[in-house]
């Protein structure tokens, strides 16, 4: 697929950013300035970059527990997002859902949330909404390795093969689901296969190569858009940090049940130090390209962040607005 | 250590409970998310796999319904089961197994096969978790004909009622709260059970009652040692088992006391506490000289932010405005 450089800055500029934001959690959750329970998803970033820059702003999209990148890939408002991580009034969900409650209806995200698989068939829901009323609109599940246990992707996978819904099914498979690897959970690693059995098409991809995450997307999004879905990508990666915070320690134990080897294999594959050697030796771009990008990220991140810190924190007397809509 | 000081924390109770049951009775099991993972089920799982292996003991995929199913399954088949959800919001996803199938099998099949089942529930919040990760959702099952609902508050009466539900012959939901995980006690080395559906007076007052549920119980005793410096005289009940109650602990005490204040972690509406303000409307009426005051949640999911936490959960000095108003003093 032919690239124009504005479009490979756009991808970078993407991952940039989620790893920046990322990594700028580490120390506020590190000193309880930050609370909640966090999962980080440095190292995924060029699945929620390569997916989301395939769709349009109207486009849906649902998440799970590990949503920072599909919030910010989809266009969700930074400021709010770091202010939510913060638990401020400021935040995308005013303070009441933390890290794991991400959402900008203003950009087709919908929404994510820590029941694992939860949110799978709602997004099946707005695939089915955008069927019914023939928008066009497509619908992405985000959901990981480990949500491939429950029930209800499977009776998913069957309702939109069966309805031909526009539903794009991401699994981000990054080999753990908290303590337990793919092995203690799955008998067989390939799960794109899954989607087989329902006649959907399915895909496995490098999900640390932007550019072919992004390419396999746009083909589902085509055959989706002409009514040719749902497609299932599973997109393999793989977590830098911890299941939940910064690294897994748990009353001081390290609990990270990973081979250190096989960490080290992964730090190597780094999807945006992949790509920053692809943009230099085959896409033109020079350091300097690649350091005026960064500066600006790092500049939008530190003021997101300062206006976090700065925000207030919901008051007591709102405890209970919010519990319906008006 | 003589078996009447040796002190273990609530988590620990727990596991020795396991240890024992396991080691007594070949068909006891224990299968669920997170039994490897001190992240999950803190030490409460502690030294079991090594003991009892990897088919009593049995770490599960993400799979609520169909784990929680065959727990049943299991139990319908001779075993013993406990079924562990290390967050009781997880638990939803095993409503149809647990209500449907476990809570209706004895009556809808005559009495013909029982089901010794427990499915633990583990309540973990605080800490910014959220709504999907704090809810306690006690009367839910307490509503449910066929189900026993037990919710211990001390190290003591975890070990006990974990015995208890296991040697039950009937599903059990046992409900703990990783609040009271470190509190420390006596907890005596023998095996023992505590009845299902008996009560606790924790401390003997005349003024008023107070019936305090799980983590609510130590939140009591803090308000009635606050408000005895004020000589204000507040009897405590831990019901220990919120189904089936044993309201005439409660009973006896209105008679002595004739006030009333129930406090319980779930929601206001349809709650224990509602349930328990009921029963004194119903039994108790003309022992009353008070309206009957909740002490719960407010009708709100659990909220992220430390500001609104700390406005939601119930505590000591809700107790104590609660008796206080009671009493006008
Ligand atoms: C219904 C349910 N069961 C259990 C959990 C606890 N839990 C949180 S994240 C997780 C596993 C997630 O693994 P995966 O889906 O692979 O996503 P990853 O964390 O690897 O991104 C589990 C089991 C949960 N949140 N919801
Ligand atoms: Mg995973």
């Amino acid at each position: 697929m032919p690239y124009t450089n504005k479009q490979l800055a756009g991808f970078y500029r993407s991952m940039l950013r989620i790893r920046i934001c990322e990594e700028g959690f580490v120390e506020p959750i590190n000193n309880r300035e930050i609370l909640c329970p966090v999962h980080l998803c440095s190292g995924e970033e060029a699945i929620a970059t390569g997916v989301c820059s395939a769709l349009q702003k109207d486009d849906y999209v649902f998440g799970n527990h590990r949503s920072h990148g599909h919030y910010l890939a989809k266009g969700g408002d930074l400021k709010a997002m770091i202010a939510e991580v913060f638990c401020r009034d400021t935040g995308c969900s005013r303070g009441r859902g933390g890290s794991m409650h991400l959402i900008d209806p203003s950009c087709g995200m919908l929404g994510s949330a820590p029941i694992v698989a939860g949110t799978i068939s709602l997004a099946l829901g707005a695939a089915m909404a955008s069927w019914v009323r023939g928008s066009g609109q497509v619908a992405v599940s985000f959901f990981g390795d480990g949500a491939t246990g429950e029930g209800v992707l499977y009776e998913s996978l069957n309702f939109a093969a069966l309805k031909t819904l526009p539903i794009i099914f991401i699994c981000e498979n990054n080999l753990y689901s908290t303590h337990l690897s793919i092995d203690e959970i799955r008998v067989s690693r390939n799960i794109y296969k899954i989607g087989l059995p329902f006649g959907e098409k399915s895909y496995r991809v490098d999900g640390n190569d932007v550019l072919r995450v992004h390419e396999q997307t746009t083909k589902a999004v085509e055959l989706c858009r002409n009514g040719k879905g749902p497609v299932f990508i599973e997109c393999l990666t793989y977590r830098q940090r911890g299941h939940v915070g910064p690294d897994d320690n748990v009353q001081g134990t390290h609990t990270d049940i990973r081979p250190a080897n096989e960490i080290k294999k992964w730090m190597k594959k780094d999807p945006i130090k992949l790509f920053e050697k692809y943009l230099l030796s085959q896409a033109g771009f020079t350091s300097g390209d690649l350091k005026k990008i960064q500066h600006a990220v790092d500049d939008e991140v530190q003021e997101a962040f300062d206006f976090a810190r700065m925000s207030p924190f919901p008051a007591q007397e709102d405890l209970t607005r919010h519990v319906f809509s008006n | 250590m003589s078996s009447q000081t040796r002190k273990l924390s609530y988590s620990l109770a727990i596991n020795e409970a396991f240890h024992q049951l396991m080691e007594r009775d070949e068909s006891v099991m224990l299968i669920g998310q997170g039994v490897k993972s001190p992240w999950y089920v803190g030490n409460t799982a502690l030294g079991l796999i090594p003991r009892f292996g990897e088919r009593r003991i049995i770490d599960t995929p993400v799979s609520e319904n169909a784990m929680t199913g065959a727990a049943v399954g299991a139990a319908l088949a001779g075993m013993r089961t406990i079924v562990v959800h290390p967050r009781m919001d997880f638990m939803l996803y095993a409503i149809d197994p647990i209500i449907n199938e476990a809570a209706n099998w004895s009556y809808m099949n005559g009495g013909k096969l029982p089901v010794p089942i427990v499915i633990w529930g583990v309540i973990n919040r605080g800490g910014e978790q959220g709504a999907q990760h704090s809810q306690a959702l006690q009367a839910m099952f307490a509503h449910v004909p066929g189900l026993k609902v037990v919710m211990p508050a001390t190290p003591y009466d975890a070990k006990g009622l974990m015995i208890a539900a296991v040697l039950d012959n009937n599903p059990v939901i046992f409900i703990d709260d990783r609040w009271l995980y470190n509190t420390e006690d006596v907890v005596p080395e023998e095996f023992y059970s505590i009845p299902i559906g008996k009560g606790i007076i924790r401390r003997e007052g005349k003024d008023i009652t107070v019936v305090a549920i799980s983590y609510l119980v130590p939140e009591a005793v803090k308000a009635a040692e606050e408000l005895a410096l004020d000589g204000i005289s507040v009897e405590i009940i831990d019901p220990r088992t919120v189904k089936p109650l044993d309201y005439d602990l409660i009973h006896q005490s209105l008679q002595k006391t004739g006030r009333l204040v129930v406090a319980d972690g779930g929601w206001k509406t349809g709650g224990i506490a509602a349930e328990i303000a009921a029963l004194a409307a119903e039994k108790s009426f003309s022992n009353l000289k008070a309206p009957v005051v909740r002490v719960a949640l407010p009708d709100v999911p659990a909220p992220a932010s430390r500001t609104l936490e700390e406005a939601y959960y119930p505590r000591s000095k809700d107790i104590c405005s609660a008796i206080r108003k009671l009493l006008n003093r």
